[in-house]
């Protein structure tokens, strides 16, 4: 019981946090939903039993992704103080969504100690005796060997992309040369001199 | 497993050579990019050959993730001869304005890995991979010029658009998978086999709209003239020909092996986008005045037609259309190397209409060569881009698709206007100023064999071509 209300409180407010992301008028909105949004999606991945993934989604998509969004949007010409004015006047609405998270939280722990969501039709059921990430391990190392190969050389392949459109040999930098460094004797960078007294030093 | 990794030699010929590449790149700086862009063509060869002796015979590997045939071996033939093309034009045309690097032969390779993860995907993960796979170093490789403000556009709008449309076929795989339960071909074929519900319909378009992206097919073909004219030029003659094979191969797989039971629900969404794209592509292609613009829409055009044979449904329908993409590739290249040689005397690049006027009295070959390129596209007879379109046609008719042969036909015609106003630019306007003579044989080589393919010689290989499509085709049936 406990589970299906669980199910459609996140599934509604996956679909609401994702259509306010989409309509928000302030791109900083947009990413705070786009941030409940996969703290829902995190719930319903629990809720169907797969806690690795639900963790994935709040410490990689929360925690990185959306933070790293958030750095992005600030770069956006956005007025600040504006932005700032309506603290008393959104503290009550932001204390609503803080509200409605830890109930989400509460729910989610429960409806997953209650055992979860049975789906009727399940690709690949997982294993009641490994757990999650063990079972997850097992197979994209086995059967998605291919495709885990292959989305490697993807990030491989953004890497050197990013590296050749932004890459630029640039005239005037001082850069570091080990070897010459190590080249160098005494004889070429140290000199004995024999200040006189009185006189300024001449360099 | 190690039947599995024999069967996928090709891709890890090529991935594997690739890296050490980078390698060689990594050390050898831009200075040794000629050489890395040989070694580059090498491997292709080499992987090329490969595919056509399938050491580890043709079958299922990876678990069902991955499938080697006669399809894929013919889809990965025209794939790495028409990229080993784009390498070979490279070095002449960037290093012109210093813009070669090392990278640039690398990025191809890896592009030609997913295009031959794509034709051989059996599973939808392996087709949104290598998809992907290829369409990310097709996005750095649009703006590699990235002094040029029209190749960033360029890099960058192909990178939103393409961005967008993955995001409508990963929609629909995951409608695909969620109401099929797998996410391998056979078995979504089976699940469609059996109660087909709103929701595979739902995928099947979404999954169909996101391919059409891929192929420039209309009403998704937006992106490609704006990137095909920002592009630098080698890159533009990839992307019209390589990429739009693997597609053209992913898309007629899925369709056959995993749709095989919908096929009227598919039907007709790809009778309409081969009208479409046949109609569009003609009529918008006749106001353009760049060149490059020009082949673009012509490409959309030529997707069209080879859609016609998808259409049908049929083993010989899937057959005329891999022989058409393979005369449209030839003939496409071939295009693209004529573009190379627009050069003013000054060395800059020209790429407008108007720069053709009286080649023919400046430059009788090359006006030659452009003018049976031109004729070909448009399908004139004597020429060999005649029998593909005759054969997507027939195979039509005998499917019963006796309307859609009729208005391809028809849109033939109309296309035909555009092509032979640029032979009229070139043998009956007053001359322009010359172009610079051609400095690079290599080029005028590739111009001369690939004219002598789409002459009316190319008709002797219509047993040799005609008899590796219907195995490719069988294959899938």
């Amino acid at each position: 019981m406990i589970q299906t209300i669980a199910f459609y409180l996140f599934a509604i407010l996956v679909i609401a946090a994702g259509a306010l992301t989409v309509t928000a008028r302030n791109p900083v909105h947009s990413v705070l939903w786009l941030i409940l949004a996969f703290f829902n999606a995190a719930g319903l991945m629990l809720l169907v039993g797969a806690e690795f993934i639900a963790m994935l989604l709040v410490i990689v998509y929360v925690g990185a992704v959306a933070v790293l969004f958030l750095f992005v949007v600030m770069m956006l010409d956005i007025d600040f103080a504006e932005l700032r004015a309506g603290f008393a006047r959104y503290l009550p609405f932001g204390l609503m969504v803080a509200a409605v998270l830890l109930a989400e939280m509460i729910f989610a722990v429960g409806a997953w100690q209650a055992g979860g969501l049975a789906l009727t039709q399940r690709a690949g059921p997982a294993p009641s005796d490994l757990p999650n990430i063990h079972a997850m391990g097992a197979l994209l190392y086995t059967r998605y060997l291919y495709v885990f190969e292959a989305a490697g050389l993807v990030l491989l392949v953004a890497m050197i992309g990013a590296i050749v459109l932004t890459h630029r040999g640039r005239a005037g930098t001082r850069s570091q040369n080990i070897t010459r460094q190590n080249m160098r004797r005494p004889e070429d960078a140290v000199r004995n001199v024999n200040q006189p007294v009185g006189e300024g030093v001449e360099l | 497993m190690s039947a599995s990794l024999l069967l996928a030699l090709p891709e890890l010929i090529l991935s594997i050579g690739a890296i050490l590449l980078m390698l060689a790149a990594a050390w050898g700086g831009d200075g040794s990019s000629r050489g890395i862009t040989l070694a580059a063509v090498a491997l292709l060869v080499v992987a090329g050959a490969v595919a056509l002796i399938a050491p580890g015979g043709h079958g299922d590997g990876f678990g069902g993730l991955y499938r080697a045939d006669a399809f894929s071996d013919f889809a990965k033939l025209l794939i790495y001869a028409a990229t080993a093309v784009a390498l070979l034009i490279a070095p002449n045309y960037f290093e012109r304005n210093g813009e070669m690097r090392a990278e640039y032969p690398v990025l191809i390779l890896f592009s030609a890995v997913g295009m031959g993860m794509m034709v051989s995907a059996l599973d939808l993960l392996t087709l949104y991979v290598g998809l992907e796979l290829q369409s990310l170093a097709a996005y750095v490789l649009a703006s590699f010029t990235r002094r040029d403000t029209r190749a960033a556009e360029a890099g960058l709008k192909y990178f939103v658009l393409g961005a967008l449309a993955s995001g409508i076929l990963l929609y629909g795989i995951s409608l695909l998978y969620g109401f099929s339960g797998t996410t391998s071909y056979g078995g979504v074929a089976q699940a469609m086999g059996g109660e087909f519900s709103a929701g595979l319909l739902f995928g099947i378009v979404f999954v169909l709209a996101g391919l059409a992206f891929k192929i420039s097919a209309v009403p998704f073909h937006m992106w490609t003239p704006d990137v095909y004219e920002g592009a630098p030029t080698p890159v533009t003659a990839f992307f019209a020909s390589a990429p739009k094979v693997a597609a053209m191969g992913l898309l007629v797989r899925v369709a056959v092996e995993a749709m095989g039971p919908a096929y009227d629900a598919w039907r007709q969404i790809i009778i309409f986008t081969a009208l479409a794209s046949i109609v569009l592509g003609a009529v918008a292609a006749i106001g353009q005045t760049s060149m490059k613009r020009l082949l673009a829409y012509s490409s959309i055009n030529n997707v069209g037609f080879a859609l016609i044979g998808l259409a049908a449904g049929t083993e010989a329908g899937v057959a005329a259309t891999m022989t058409y993409m393979a005369v449209y590739i030839v003939m496409t290249l071939g295009a693209f190397l004529c573009i190379l040689q627009m050069r003013d005397a000054d060395g800059n690049l020209r790429e407008g209409i108007a720069d053709l006027s009286g080649l023919a009295r400046t430059r009788p070959m090359l006006a030659g060569a452009l003018m049976m390129f031109m004729f070909s596209l448009a399908g004139i007879p004597p020429l060999f881009g005649f029998w593909p379109k005759f054969l997507v046609f027939d195979a039509a008719t005998r499917a019963g698709l006796f309307p859609l042969a009729v208005a391809g036909a028809v849109g033939s015609v109309v296309g035909a206007y555009y092509y032979l106003k640029i032979v009229k630019t070139m043998y009956f306007d007053e001359p322009a100023p010359a172009f610079a003579p051609s400095e690079s044989p290599l080029e005028g080589g590739l111009i001369a064999v690939t004219a002598a393919l789409i002459s009316p010689f190319g008709y002797l290989a219509i047993p040799v071509l005609g008899g590796i499509s219907l195995a490719a085709a069988h294959a899938l049936f």
